[in-house]
């Protein structure tokens, strides 16, 4: 317990170097994301949708993730795309299994941009501790996908208990560029490779403020300070340019990385706290050539909503965490709805093992300390904060994200309105396929690591 | 008699009612008064003289009392946040500003929190004004198994938060307590058992007095409990003692059940290990904090009448110790008879108190799972917190004689949409103003066409 926060204090400090914002227009993320899936991208993903039954949900109150709301609605999927989506008037074709979803709610997948499950998984003993690979301030070489073990429980929890269907794993912040994001579908898998969301474009993890500076200062290494920060960084977006435009043919893991977010294609997932660290970053993305697409953790973002909205840069945010290191200090729980206010995009993150538990009820705190203050939000709105923005930061927004025909059928059936303590998941579909069911015990993944254990199989 | 003079030194310390407590009654609101029971519709709260008269349907409210209308909102007694490290941390990261442990002292079982605790830390105001008026405030192990004594804080913004001093020992004796004793399980007990041991011998020289080890029901002074670090004047000690004077004497009371014993530990064959020191120590006065596994062992936990404060919502099998977590564990306890609150460490911010309550409540309708009713749920971070503490129907309820604690919500106050709208302490209202709602204020625009930010204010 105490203990146990100390070293949620640890880990929390070691994660919060390593987020960073990047951003993608929504418009051309989807180009980003074909690009990606050429047939020599190497660990490529194996991932195919389990077989799902034509369903219809009926009768239930639907947010579809992109600021509709349809009550009695009907939602319509089969062969792993959604159908349609509509009110009671919508017809139901032959063969479809009905869900009756009254008194309930269905909102798209949840989605969770900042997590490290897999490359921090439990337990959290050393040998695993994968997600930084602290012994130089740049590692764009590395790749969070190599760091994930499938078989962490974690993965389970998120989809029975917090609706998650999509995240995006990313390496720790102990690094200024702690290298390549991988985005997953919320599946159990053999391989890593089998839960690669297929497509997604790669992230790459940077860091601003206290982590880098403290992991390498404290080693007698650059950078030690905040302006250290940016001088390695600059320098080393300098060196890359210089890769990037020769022909490119000798491999470099690290300056393909760069060069591929000089190209578009990779997209930056910037950890960092303060408004004036913020500011600084997105010239240095104007200097470099590159932009930010979210900036992580963000906890300072309110002072700067302006500049976000103008720079088209979206924050992934926890409520109200605050004041656990110097820089989460101007915490605070309106954060998310002065963004929402000032128009800037606002995506709901957990960077937590338990967090990511309860994306859904992090939201509706937010969304009632902006109420609180007069800033209004509707309940549909807010649901997009841990659906469609996510997707939209991570560029996943034209196959997931919001429940629209021919979108992926990544759906959750919530027990009651998702923004109640008192709601949970009663069902969870990924790709039209029920990965979990509330009402059916065997209809929930146990990790290799729980068999045979205590608790195996525990509702959890 | 150095004993009696430390208690008279230490009296002012006690449970006092600040001069400034407020009469007043609240009506037509929703009541819950902490004690377990279901709220209470249109239902009213009378405080006087800093004290609940009255809570429930059918309340008179005297003549001459103030009485506001509290159509729309819920009342509760304020809530007891148990274990944390309110008052002894400004930022977790910044060393100098984080009192919670202390790696390099030569003291352990010694070290005492009442001397440090900072009554204007942002944590303790932005926990205030989340409805928490009553905390228990321990230190974090890091040179010993042993953390240190802990001590009972109320939130009011008034200078004396001490409700009560050395109010019990923490000890480690779990993964952690084996890293802390060097390396094993094995010689976390022993180092437990010898502490025990010296403690014993050396409260019997010195002639410790007894006392209870729960706060007495009228706070005269006498109550307060002594600190027995300084019964003596011997700093000697006997070459083959692993204890400084000190820490022996501060495990004096502990020794002989006069001050609490909190156990962390999470695994169930550790709680078993635990509820099996009584069979040698039969005084010591053991709450387990923690408890992960608890739910495996719950019918062993109730027959021993030994109390948990545990995790609400761990799930994960973070440690080897806690393979079979699961958010059903407080709700299994309580069904085997085991009085349970929930463990304010194992969360982010004390704040989310109400929220892990109001997911328990959310569990009762999952399938299979096990959870809490609303008042069960209220009550296990109020009035159970308060027992534990020892000031079970003074603190965390709303009854007659409990101390005016009292918390008007804008809504159900377990749903994460709700926040406090007023809090009482001692019948004082409380200013629920911050650092961050200075920030929130100054930041409600962006506007600088005049001056810059930093002149709103």
């Amino acid at each position: 317990m105490r203990a146990a926060i100390r070293v949620l204090l640890a880990a929390t400090a070691t994660a919060a170097l390593a987020a960073c914002a990047t951003t993608e227009g929504s418009g051309d993320s989807a180009k980003s994301a074909s690009a990606y899936d050429y047939p020599d991208t190497p660990y490529p993903s194996t991932y195919q949708p389990y077989p799902g039954v034509p369903t219809a949900l009926v009768g239930a109150t639907v947010y579809d993730g992109a600021g509709g709301r349809i009550d009695n609605g009907t939602v319509l999927f089969a062969d792993g795309k959604v159908i349609g989506v509509g009110g009671a008037d919508l017809a139901i074709p032959a063969g479809y299994t009905r869900v009756d979803g009254t008194g309930k709610f269905v909102t798209p997948g949840v989605i969770d941009i900042h997590s490290h499950l897999g490359d921090y998984p439990t337990p959290s003993v050393d040998a695993h501790s994968d997600g930084n690979e602290a012994t130089a301030p740049t590692t764009p070489e590395v790749w969070a996908e190599h760091s994930v073990w499938p078989q962490d429980p974690g993965f389970t929890r998120a989809l029975a208990n917090g609706g998650v269907t999509s995240l995006q794993i990313l390496p720790g912040s102990a690094n200024l560029m702690g290298g390549r994001s991988v985005t997953l579908k919320n599946v159990p898998s053999r391989t890593v490779q089998g839960m690669k969301f297929p497509g997604a474009p790669y992230g790459l993890k940077m860091a601003c403020g206290e982590n880098p500076k403290r992991v390498y200062g404290s080693k007698g290494r650059t950078p030690s300070t905040r302006m250290g920060n940016f001088a390695v960084n600059r320098q080393t977006w300098i060196d890359a340019h210089e890769y990037a435009a020769g022909d490119r043919d000798e491999r470099d893991l690290g300056k393909e990385t760069l060069a591929g977010v000089l190209d578009g294609e990779i997209l930056i997932h910037n950890h960092c706290y303060r408004a004036d660290e913020m500011a600084l970053v997105m010239d240095m993305g104007k200097e470099m050539g590159y932009r930010v697409t979210a900036f992580h953790h963000a906890v300072e973002a309110y002072k700067i909503g302006d500049l976000l909205r103008e720079n088209d840069v979206c924050s992934a945010i926890w409520s109200d965490w605050y004041g656990f290191k110097m820089e989460a200090y101007d915490g605070i729980p309106e954060n998310a709805a002065l963004l929402y206010q000032a128009g800037a995009c606002v995506v709901i993150h957990s960077d937590s093992e338990n967090g990511i538990q309860r994306l859904n009820q992090d939201a509706a705190k937010a969304q009632a300390a902006g109420a609180r203050m007069g800033i209004q939000i509707p309940d549909a709105e807010v649901v997009g904060w841990f659906t469609l923005n996510a997707a939209k930061a991570m560029g996943i927004d034209d196959v997931t994200g919001s429940l629209a025909a021919g979108k992926m059928a990544d759906v959750v059936l919530w027990n009651g309105d998702p923004l109640s303590v008192y709601s949970r998941p009663e069902k969870v579909w990924v790709d039209g396929a029920l990965m979990f069911d509330a009402n059916d015990p065997q209809r929930r993944p146990v990790s290799d690591f729980e068999l045979g254990q205590p608790g195996e199989g525990d509702v959890k | 008699m150095i004993g009696r003079t430390l208690l008279a030194a230490t009296a002012a310390l006690a449970l006092a009612a600040p001069a400034a407590a407020q009469d007043f009654a609240i009506t037509n609101a929703t009541v819950a008064t902490g004690d377990g029971s279901a709220p209470i519709e249109n239902a009213t709260v009378v405080v006087r003289g800093g004290k609940v008269v009255a809570a429930g349907a059918n309340v008179q409210v005297p003549a001459g009392v103030p009485v506001s209308d509290g159509s729309g909102t819920w009342v509760t007694p304020g809530i007891f946040a148990t274990v944390t490290d309110l008052g002894l941390v400004d930022v977790g990261a910044v060393g100098e500003s984080n009192d919670t442990s202390a790696r390099n002292s030569p003291f352990s079982a010694a070290l005492d929190v009442a001397t440090s605790i900072n009554h204007r830390s942002q944590h303790i105001l932005v926990s205030r004004a989340a409805g928490i008026t009553r905390a228990a405030v321990a230190p974090s192990a890091a040179s010993s198994i042993f953390a240190g004594q802990g001590a009972m804080i109320d939130l009011g913004d008034d200078p004396q938060a001490l409700d009560r001093a050395r109010a019990f020992q923490f000890v480690e004796l779990g993964e952690t307590g084996g890293r802390l004793a060097g390396g094993s399980r094995t010689a976390a007990h022993t180092l437990l058992r010898n502490a025990l041991r010296e403690a014993s011998r050396f409260g019997e020289e010195s002639g410790l007095a007894g006392g209870p080890s729960r706060p007495a029901e009228v706070s005269t002074g006498d109550d307060i409990p002594i600190d027995p670090r300084l019964v003596e004047s011997d700093a000697e000690r006997a070459t083959d003692v692993l204890l400084t004077r000190f820490d022996a004497a501060a495990l004096v009371p502990v020794v002989a059940g006069r001050q609490p014993l909190y156990v962390h530990v999470e695994r169930a064959a550790d709680i078993r290990s635990v509820l099996a020191l009584r069979q040698e120590f039969p005084r010591l006065d053991v709450v387990i904090v923690g408890a992960s596994e608890g739910w495996m062992v719950a019918d062993e936990i109730a027959a021993a009448g030994v109390p948990v404060i545990a995790d609400a919502l761990t799930d994960l099998p973070a440690r080897f110790e806690q393979l079979a977590s699961t958010q059903s564990n407080i709700g299994r306890m309580q069904d085997a008879g085991v009085k349970v609150a929930i463990n304010a460490a194992a969360m982010e911010q004390p704040r989310y108190l109400a929220h892990f309550a109001g997911n328990l409540v959310a569990l009762s309708s999952v399938p299979r799972a096990t959870g809490l009713s609303w008042g069960e749920a209220l009550a296990s971070i109020t009035s159970i917190p308060a027992e534990i503490s020892g000031f079970g129907g003074r603190l965390g309820v709303l009854k007659p004689g409990a101390a005016g604690d009292v918390v008007v919500w804008d809504g159900d106050p377990l749903e994460v949409s709700s926040a406090p709208v007023r809090v009482y302490v001692d019948g004082v209202e409380q200013p629920l103003e911050n650092h961050q709602t200075g920030l929130r204020d100054r930041y409600r625009d962006l506007d600088e066409s005049e001056l810059p930010k930093a002149y709103d204010w």
